[in-house]
């Protein structure tokens, strides 16, 4: 158990390409921290420079009160999870969770009591002797786990764990994992690029773009106060609707001439309006009011996905497609026009050159 | 697999027909010509032959000669295999860490291999000639007089040298294709369980290597015993006799040199066997073998 210290950690890997741009966190003890972000954001090479397995460019990183850079992967008291579980193939079950204590020199009798623990915590006690192509995906995933555990490190590393399974065994990984993670309340520092998993898991959630953090806060926060039009397109699903605004004398105006009062201090031309799919409501009244935005949009496809419909349209002035979330059994048909709603006080505010948030 | 019926019962033989007829002429005709000349004494002129029985086969096995030729190829082929194998693995291993120019460091590996076996043999002479050899000058810095080709100890060494030599190539590009064939991850998750790069070694790469290993074993110990006959008869060619020598290049000299061909066909006939229980272990072994996916 430790807390993490990433100070403005940069990677540039041999060739010129600077996957990591000065990247600092810090993670407190036996917190659950995820790095999310879109494929190839340095995800991967942040997590393997805290285990060791990649050098460090710059920067600093500190396990506990230890600064790691020059520390060997076997001397971090870390434990990893692969994606492809990288498992010992010409070892048994058992010997692959005892290979990390036998060469640490721990005592036999602890060895197998830990190994019979651990087999126990993950129900793979009936496995032990087996090698592991015998074994199932699922179940090699919790070999892996096993592997991680019976080590009792001061943090365990994830780096996609989950996304070789099948859709209904991911989820009853993802939480068996929370669940192992808050019984032994280790350190822990989780790859996905699954924003739903990304959300149910985290702690805190730590976004990544280009190798540079866009955010980091829990996952709520993260949901209803995206930092930037970045984090709020990846965060949620259906992403959240971007609205192209005007700014003039301290309103922004939509193209259909409703406004709304500019953030303090805002003094650029133009600004983009956010608003999730599920904030937006049909408007049956129509009319504006005080309290919400009147919109309209032109409807092109309704998507049912059981519990609920997304509906897809277009609104004027907007390059993609507006979505909004209905109820499951609500039917639209293409072509109609249809007046929505949209809260005030459920508006996001980012500022068009640069995306940053401006309302707060 | 899909069984496809053909029509014609006949059809399948006659397909195999050219396949069947060259392991017929090239391989079961003379050898069955060698299991019966090994029964027979062969006027060395031609002038016909006498069925002797198991004679050759007595005389041949009872000899001293022979069982001292048995007892060097035993040592050669260990000798041979071990060191190819060994330091071919070393190279691999090394060349695996390479980051770059791995690909010039592989090709000039691997340019051995593209020399055939007698110019292998005549690279060796110059490499142990006694008077411009490289390696007899060095021998002789630290005392040591090599004497090729009249001290057996000598001729023996420097014929191992120059097997080991031109098989590491070979054993080479199988153990790097393999090293190449373990996961990354696997070493990765082997490094954070084992500090030590040696025993992460033996305890994981060589057992992942081993279906490899074993392999080049077999192909190894078939190599020093048969395929040597190039660099030994280069080698040994123009020296006097007394000379190292392994059972495939005394198959030859008794022979065509000696013209003994019933003792030759003997000898030539426990080879087979020797070849025969070979392909069975070998057989045996690699359906045991593991294959790791
Ligand atoms: N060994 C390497 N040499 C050079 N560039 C690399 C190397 N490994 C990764 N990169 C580059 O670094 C960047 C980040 O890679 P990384 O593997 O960390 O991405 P990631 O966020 O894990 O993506 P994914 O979700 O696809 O796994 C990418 O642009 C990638 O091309
Ligand atoms: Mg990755």
């Amino acid at each position: 158990m430790a807390i993490i210290t990433l100070d403005k950690v940069r990677k540039v890997y041999a060739g010129g390409v600077e996957a990591v741009k000065g990247v600092s966190i810090d993670i407190a003890d036996g917190e659950f921290i995820v790095l999310v972000g879109p494929s190839g954001c340095g995800k991967s090479t942040l997590l393997r420079m805290v285990a060791g397995l990649e050098e460090i460019s710059d920067g600093e990183i500190r396990i506990g009160e230890r600064v790691v850079n020059r520390v060997e992967p076997a001397d971090r008291d870390i434990a990893m999870v692969f994606q492809n579980y990288a498992l010992y193939p010409h070892m048994s079950v058992y010997d692959n969770l005892a290979y990390g204590l036998r060469n640490r020199g721990t005592a036999k009798s602890e060895i197998d009591a830990r190994v019979k623990e651990a087999a126990r915590i993950l129900e793979i006690g009936d496995f032990l002797d087996r090698k592991p192509r015998q074994l199932s995906g699922g179940q090699r995933q919790r070999v892996a786990m096993g592997r991680a555990i019976v080590r009792k490190p001061a943090a365990f590393l994830f780096d996609e764990p989950l996304s070789n399974l099948d859709a209904k065994l991911r989820v009853q990984m993802r939480i068996e994992i929370k669940r192992l993670q808050e019984a032994l309340g280790t350190t822990s520092v989780y790859v996905t690029h699954d924003q739903l998993e990304a959300m149910t898991l985290a702690h805190r959630l730590v976004v990544l773009n280009h190798g540079r953090i866009e955010q980091i806060g829990t996952p709520l926060e993260v949901y209803e106060k995206p930092a930037s039009t970045f984090v709020a397109g990846f965060i949620g699903s259906p992403a959240m609707n971007i609205i192209p605004v005007k700014s003039k004398e301290g309103r922004l105006h939509l193209e259909s001439g409703e406004g709304l009062d500019a953030p303090d201090g805002f003094g650029a031309e133009k600004a983009l309006l956010g608003v999730r799919p599920e904030d937006l409501k049909v408007d049956f009244e129509g009319g504006s009011s005080d309290d919400a935005l009147s919109l309209s949009m032109k409807v092109i496809a309704v998507e049912p996905v059981g519990a609920e419909s997304y509906v897809h349209g277009r609104m004027s002035g907007v390059a993609d497609d507006v979505v909004v979330r209905v109820p499951a059994k609500a039917e639209y048909a293409a072509g109609v026009s249809l007046s929505l709603k949209a809260p005030r006080d459920r508006l996001h505010i980012f500022d068009a050159a640069n995306g940053q948030r401006l309302n707060g | 697999m899909k069984k496809v019926q053909f029509q014609n019962r006949w059809i399948p033989y006659l397909l195999l027909l050219p396949q069947l007829s060259i392991v017929a002429v090239f391989f079961l005709w003379p050898a069955a010509e060698a299991v019966r000349a090994s029964f027979f004494l062969e006027d060395p002129f031609g002038f016909g032959s006498t069925f002797v029985g198991f004679d050759n086969f007595i005389d041949t096995v009872s000899s001293s000669d022979y069982l001292r030729v048995t007892r060097f190829t035993v040592v050669f082929t260990f000798f041979v295999t071990f060191f190819s194998l060994g330091l071919a693995l070393l190279l691999a291993v090394k060349a695996d860490k390479v980051l770059h120019g791995s690909s010039a460091y592989k090709t000039l590996l691997m340019w051995v291999y593209a020399v055939a076996p007698p110019v292998a043999g005549l690279i060796g002479i110059l490499l142990f000639d006694q008077h411009v050899g490289p390696i007899v000058d060095m021998a002789a810095l630290v005392g040591w007089k090599m004497q090729i080709g009249v001290n057996y100890f000598d001729t023996g060494m420097a014929m191992t040298m120059v097997a080991v030599w031109k098989q590491i190539p070979v054993n080479f590009i199988f153990f790097l294709s393999g090293l190449q064939g373990i996961s990354k991850s696997v070493q990765e998750a082997a490094a954070i369980d084992c500090r030590s790069g040696i025993r992460r070694f033996w305890t994981v790469t060589f057992p992942l290597l081993a279906p490899t290993g074993f392999f080049l074993l077999i192909i190894n110990i078939t190599y020093a015993f048969f395929d040597t006959f190039g660099i030994i008869d280069v080698m040994l060619k123009t020296q006097p006799g007394n000379d190292p020598i392994t059972l495939v290049y005394k198959v030859y000299q008794d022979g065509f040199r000696g013209n003994d061909l019933g003792g030759s066909s003997a000898q030539s006939v426990i080879l087979m066997l020797v070849v025969f229980v070979l392909t069975i272990v070998q057989f045996r072994l690699i359906e045991r073998r593991v294959h790791y996916t």
